[in-house]
């Protein structure tokens, strides 16, 4: 029987089919289920990298070592590991090697909507573009026999829709692929310019290849229903077409969409009278029918951002919408995220929040959450890792002011830190600006959903890791004011800020305290001791009702406008014990057993 | 014909577990089934809906404003953010259950009265009680099974073996509770 599966659980059964024995991995959304489910494979070696250009090295390590293997990351992911993976373009393969790219139309949990389709342009790599769950598998197998056969990475395209939706796959078996000799062969695998020149000939005689391939492949395939109207569309784009023009049109459907299949696209379009080009995000197809001299209707009507879901597809092609009940602005309230009831991380923004005079550059995590009400305490977050680097530069523009009295504090996540973030903390060390640099530490990397990291001591696989020591790495990149404190103690935070405000040199100030939502290890337990099982109440006879409490920002409190008098729901608290530091009458008290 | 069934709540409520039991159900009916969630950013106190599809054969995963045939709501407010979703001749099952959204713990808004009200007065409505029934059956975190009974009812979608679905996905030691919780939510809505 066919298995309900999401494209990540497809792609993850794909691999194991197709005979990978490597895989390395970021997490990101919407990609992070992809090595979550290669881990439950154990002929598969699944680790999860320290960033995504060592997830590409790694793998591209085990292709040239001989094995089949693969790095998974999301669209902003392969900005960070393009590096590797467009040398490994010219360098090759010697066992199948396959990049997935999980590019997020709409920007569900992303903070830019870049189109990677062209990143396969760019580094001349054969792409693939699967549209459900049973090509998500199927396509894994074709991409492994095409790095084999001509010598190069693939580059797999998914979007947020075929990643996290789920449709039925046939199941096949694994097919065993022993390890493939490595012959030591420097002309192909160095890639000093005097090689690289040589292999960048190679590269534009295998596109060539590629694109013949494009013509006859039945990854890109005719559906013809007259002649009338025509849809060129890959990936989720070609199911949203289908159910918007139905059987009322011609499909050219693209699965291998790097080289785009010219002659194919010429013939398609030759044979209807009006031609649509449905994609989300940029004209990628629509380029290139149009350079073939052919005029279809495309982004001129179908927006480039947001999804191209049937509804707003319908809209813009057609000017037509399904009756809609529409719903008055006043009837709903809108749920931001908040940072869960006991976070460690709500200790040191709501200090921050309520200082002057402080800049603070954010990162890409759960703390991002720190920008919103009741904190409003960041002024701006770039991409992963990017805290400490852009703090320094901040800072050093602000100190060309001789007046100046703005200090900059960049904060990030134990995972960000060992990503891309250490390199940041050398810069403000090297060329010495006073940025304080923080490191909410919460043992596990929160926001993707609890994955092992370098710092947690634990691997992909669950078993046990070193623990790389964050202090200990600080140290000894030169760093010399370091504070490590308890998050959840505000009395620290408060001192740990003012001492680090007093130096006029740089600072690195380490919370330690688990992800309320973590599952605990006997490492926690030891040395963390019970926690998160307490809970706060807030006395009556003592509340004024003034409402300081709400300034912690957690979401288990609330306050009985008309009694005048706050209360802490008790299946949310944890006993965290912030918001009792900060009323202050001392209403709020630990709940005796 | 593809039918759309929407299920919305708010993070934690347990609507994507209810969505993948419908889903399998369905499959294991015969059912080309297609089934979209978002992840992310949201997924803590944030509201969230996952989409169930069905039918000979399904394209989109995602149902297009004006196109669910039946709405289940996992909490009140969500009924109404939902609505937009719902075709004009189609049904909705609302839970009578409120979770304030931050706004509305921090009093900087009201949660809106009259909701269901609003909503019975537009489309073939059915109000159930599915956290008070799963509070009365002694486990308050069933009621996303009640709920899924109360779809499976309400769409006619009898000739699934649910008990062996339900067997299949819950902890041996929750079965026995959560088959019960499913024929109760069966009964909530019968008509």
């Amino acid at each position: 029987m066919k298995q309900l599966m999401t494209g990540n659980e497809a792609i993850a059964r794909g691999a194991w089919e197709a005979g990978v024995k490597f895989a390395s991995a970021y997490p990101g959304t919407p990609s992070t289920e992809i090595l979550e489910n290669l881990t439950t494979y154990k002929d598969i070696i699944s680790e999860w990298a320290p960033n995504e250009k060592v997830a590409m090295e790694a793998a591209s390590g085990a292709a040239i070592g001989g094995v089949r293997s693969m790095a998974s990351m999301k669209h902003v992911g392969l900005n960070v590991a393009s590096d590797p993976l467009f040398t490994m373009s010219y360098i090759g393969v010697n066992a199948g090697f396959v990049a997935i790219t999980a590019d997020e139309p709409g920007q569900h949990s992303s903070q830019n909507e870049q189109d990677n389709r062209w990143m396969a342009k760019l580094g001349m790599l054969p792409m693939v573009e699967p549209s459900d769950s049973q090509e998500c598998k199927d396509m894994m197998a074709v991409a492994m026999d095409l790095s084999e056969k001509y010598d190069t990475p693939v580059l797999m395209r998914i979007t947020t829709r075929v990643s996290h939706s789920k449709s039925l796959v046939e199941l096949g078996n694994r097919k065993e692929v022993p390890l493939k000799p490595y012959e030591k062969n420097g002309k192909k695998f160095v890639c000093v310019p005097a090689n690289s020149r040589i292999r960048r000939v190679y590269v534009d005689k295998r596109m060539k290849e590629l694109a013949e391939y494009s013509e006859t492949t039945p990854l890109n395939r005719v559906e013809k229903n007259g002649g009338e109207v025509g849809v060129i569309a890959s990936g989720m784009s070609y199911y949203y077409a289908k159910e918007v023009f139905g059987d009322k049109a011609s499909y050219l459907k693209l699965g291998f969409t790097n080289p785009l299949p010219a002659g194919k696209i010429a013939d398609f379009c030759k044979s209807v009278k009006k031609i649509y080009v449905i994609e989300e995000n940029d004209p990628y197809i629509e380029d290139e029918v149009r350079k073939l001299g052919f005029s279809p209707i495309g982004k001129g009507v179908i927006p480039s951002f947001g999804e191209l879901t049937p509804d707003v597809l319908r809209k813009a092609i057609f000017g037509e919408s399904l009756p809609v009940m529409e719903v008055g602005a006043d009837r709903t309230v809108i749920r931001p995220p908040t940072l869960c009831a006991g976070c460690p991380h709500r200790g040191v923004f709501y200090e921050m929040g309520r200082r002057k005079n402080l800049v603070i550059a954010g990162d890409i995590g759960c703390y991002s959450l720190g920008f919103a009400p009741p904190y409003n305490a960041m002024d701006f977050n770039v991409c992963m890792g990017a805290a400490f680097g852009s703090a320094h530069g901040a800072q050093k523009a602000f100190d060309t002011d001789p007046n100046n009295q703005l200090r900059v504090v960049g904060v990030l996540g134990d995972s960000t830190f060992f990503h891309t973030g250490l390199n940041g903390l050398l810069e403000v060390i090297y060329n010495k600006s006073k940025v304080i640099n923080l490191i909410l530490d919460n043992r596990i990397t929160g926001m993707t959903g609890h994955q092992e990291n370098p710092g947690s001591g634990l691997t992909a696989m669950g078993e046990p890791a070193v623990e790389s020591d964050i202090e200990g790495v600080c140290r000894a990149i030169g760093v010399k004011n370091l504070r490590k404190i308890n998050p959840n103690n505000l009395t620290e935070v408060k001192e740990a800020f003012d001492w680090a405000l007093s130096l006029d040199e740089p600072s690195v100030i380490i919370t330690r305290w688990p992800c309320v939502l973590k599952k605990m290890t006997a490492a926690d337990k030891a040395e963390f001791g019970v926690c998160f099982n307490t809970k706060d109440r807030v006395d009556h006879e003592l509340c004024i009702g003034c409402k300081m409490c709400l300034k912690s920002g957690c979401p288990a409190i609330s306050v009985d406008k008309k009694a005048k008098k706050a209360n802490i729901d008790p299946n949310q608290c944890v006993g965290c014990d912030v918001c009792a530091q900060i009323c202050p009458k001392q209403a709020i008290k630990k709940v005796v057993k | 014909m593809t039918k759309s069934i929407m299920l919305s709540g708010v993070g934690g409520q347990g609507t994507i577990l209810a969505s993948k039991l419908l889903s399998m159900g369905l499959a294991q009916a015969g059912y080309d089934v297609k089934m979209s969630e978002i992840h992310g950013m949201s997924q803590r106190g944030g509201d969230v809906s996952s989409q169930v599809r069905y039918g000979k054969q399904v394209f989109s995963p995602v149902i297009e404003r004006g196109g669910a045939d039946l709405l289940v709501a996992f909490e009140e407010m969500e009924a109404m953010r939902s609505l937009p979703y719902l075709k004009a001749g189609g049904k909705a099952v609302i839970n009578k259950y409120n979770i304030s959204p931050m706004p509305v713990v921090s009093g900087v808004a009201d949660y809106p009265d009259g909701l269901s009200e609003e909503i019975a007065k537009k489309v073939d409505t059915t109000v159930v009680d599915a956290a008070g029934k799963a509070v009365e059956m002694g486990n308050p975190k069933v009621m996303n099974v009640i709920l899924l009974g109360a779809t499976v009812e309400m769409m006619g979608l009898n000739e699934v073996d649910w008990d062996a679905i339900i067997a299949e996905n819950v902890k041996a030691q929750f079965v026995e509770l959560n088959k019960k919780a499913f024929e109760e939510g069966r009964k909530l809505v019968r008509k």
